[in-house]
């Protein structure tokens, strides 16, 4: 496995904001991965670094082995950013706007590509369109579009689905999807964390400028939340039960990690005589995980 | 157009072509306006180095409208991209800071030679007018353009706001194209504000394109080719170290 993205001790100062701090994070080719945290963690600033819109204070950042400021044309020829902001140029339409975008790359004869770009993103009627008669979720797709333009191996999504609709999120994640199937790598920030469990196949934390957490989504998931089995009981929970559980609104939970502990647990509760009205199985979520990371739960990264 | 300076420069060229009515058809009307006010009145009672005054005037507007045009055009644009935020489909191309200068500059000539042109056409009907040494018309015209569409891109990209644009352009750029001998010879001028205007390279820009015209001016054109030439490299020296830096485009 190569590296599309090798960050390494990379750290930057806004006057006395340290916004990133000693970073490392390497992303494999061929990965999905997600980078998440709260607003103001670096997130951002990470990838602004990574496509030369910010000049790191220390470190160094490679994108397909190209170094982001000695060999920066190979570096952002390989690169594809969506940014954050719902930008776009006023005085083109939609296909000069892509035509432009591709020229930039140095790809001339690009109507081929950009069609099929225009069509997977439910484009096409609006390809003659001027940016400014465009919706907000359709800005977002051109831009979307436009990272995509020089075909990309490495793609970076900030934020992509802030604000849009369940209908674009659909179509892009879709989109995006097949893109990584095909071998793209993808690098998703979001503040949406159903979406980065169902994608991200990785996942980082950053907080302050720092990776808190950086795990498959699964060991996160494992080691950060456990399964949750609740059930609604109107009797007396016997004492040794009741100091390992919750209760809220006549709600018990019971945390735990093997599906084996639950018929013991269920046994137990039925030997005490109390009576289960309704119960259901929690999953591990991300949210639960993220919440815990950023309280400070996390244990040291171990890279 | 498959090179990122030939696009980034086919972009600003198309960027106030579509705009045309504001960015060409304004300024010659303009110019236009001055040449029919000041003609009125002066036509007839000044003679400039033996030439009439509305002939006499006619390069220095059409000079002016040349800087002035080549400012607007590159500050306009860096300044809308950043504020609007669209400037980060320039930066993540693999653009060097050398191309991002030279398409924005040449960009800016282009604006400035065809309103240059249109006022021009507009207005040389109503004098006759030499073209005694045209080499010097095209020289300190492309020369011109250049310097102002790299003060325009300084100024494009110092600027945070619109009004700090707005800023350098009244209170930098106006009085300097003003003050430069369109309107006048500096040699009619009191001694302090004849040796004043001759510290603004906008005079001897001015001074030299009207040469080739009449083949006579206040300085000597080799001078004030010396000048101008001298004024593009340190601008273009300057310019191209911000850029380098990412002063302000890449934090």
């Amino acid at each position: 496995m190569s590296a599309a993205i090798r960050i390494q001790q990379v750290s930057k100062c806004f006057g006395s904001t340290q916004a990133l701090d000693r970073v490392d994070l390497e992303v494999a080719a061929g990965e999905f991965f997600g980078l998440l945290g709260p607003n103001g963690a670096g997130k951002t600033t990470l990838i602004s670094a990574l496509a030369g819109l910010v000049r790191a204070d220390s470190g160094s950042l490679c994108v397909m082995g190209h170094d982001v400021q000695a060999d920066y044309r190979a570096a952002r020829r390989h690169l594809g950013v969506v940014p954050q902001e719902l930008v776009f140029d006023p005085f083109f339409t939609v296909r000069e706007s892509l035509k432009i975008q591709s020229g930039y790359f140095g790809i001339g004869d690009n109507d081929a590509w950009i069609d099929e770009i225009l069509e997977n993103l439910g484009l096409t009627s609006k390809a003659n369109a001027n940016m400014r008669m465009l919706s907000g979720g359709m800005k977002r797709r051109v831009l979307v579009a436009q990272a995509l333009v020089h075909r990309p191996p490495v793609i970076v999504l900030d934020e992509p689905t802030a604000g849009v609709d369940v209908e674009l999120r659909q179509t892009l994640w879709a989109f995006i999807r097949r893109l990584n199937e095909a071998g793209h790598t993808i690098v998703l920030t979001t503040h949406y964390l159903d979406e980065a469990e169902s994608l991200c196949g990785r996942i980082a934390m950053l907080q302050a400028g720092r990776v808190v957490a950086l795990d498959t989504t699964a060991r996160l998931l494992l080691r950060f939340s456990s399964h949750t089995l609740r059930l609604r009981s109107r009797g007396e929970m016997p004492a040794d039960l009741a100091s390992g559980a919750a209760q809220s609104g006549g709600w018990w939970s019971f945390p735990f990690d093997d599906f084996t502990e639950v018929e013991p647990l269920l046994a137990k509760i039925r030997a005490a005589g109390c009576r289960i009205d309704d119960l259901e199985i929690g999953k591990p979520d991300l949210e639960e995980v993220f919440i815990r990371v950023m309280q400070g739960q996390a244990e040291t990264p171990a890279n | 157009m498959a090179h990122g300076f030939s696009t980034l420069f086919y972009k600003e060229v198309l960027r106030f072509w579509k705009v045309a009515s504001q960015t060409v058809a304004a300024p010659v009307l303009t110019s236009l306006l001055y040449l029919l006010i000041f003609s009125h009145v002066l036509e007839g009672h000044v003679r400039i180095h033996g030439i009439a005054y509305t002939a006499f005037l006619i390069p220095g507007l059409v000079m002016m409208s040349v800087l002035q045009n080549a400012f607007a055009n590159s500050s306009s644009s860096l300044i809308q991209s950043k504020v609007t935020g669209n400037i980060v489909f320039v930066l993540l191309p693999p653009i060097s800071y050398f191309e991002f200068f030279l398409a924005y500059v040449l960009a800016s000539v282009v604006r400035g030679i065809v309103v240059g042109a249109g006022v021009l056409l507009a207005t040389f009907w109503f004098a006759p007018l030499g073209f005694a040494e045209p080499a010097w018309i095209l020289a300190f015209a492309l020369m011109g353009g250049a310097i102002l569409g790299s003060l325009g891109v300084i100024a494009g990209i110092w600027a945070d706001k619109f009004d700090q644009l707005a800023a350098f352009q009244n209170f930098l750029i106006m009085p300097l194209t003003f003050l430069s001998g369109v309107f006048y010879s500096i040699k009619s001028l009191p001694p302090f504000w004849q040796e004043l205007s001759r510290w603004n390279p906008v005079f001897y820009m001015i001074d030299g394109f009207r040469h080739g015209f009449f083949g006579v001016s206040d300085a000597s054109p080799w001078l004030s080719l010396a000048v101008v030439g001298g004024c593009l490299v340190l601008l273009t020296v300057f310019t191209l170290n911000l850029l380098k830096r990412g002063y302000k485009l890449r934090a």
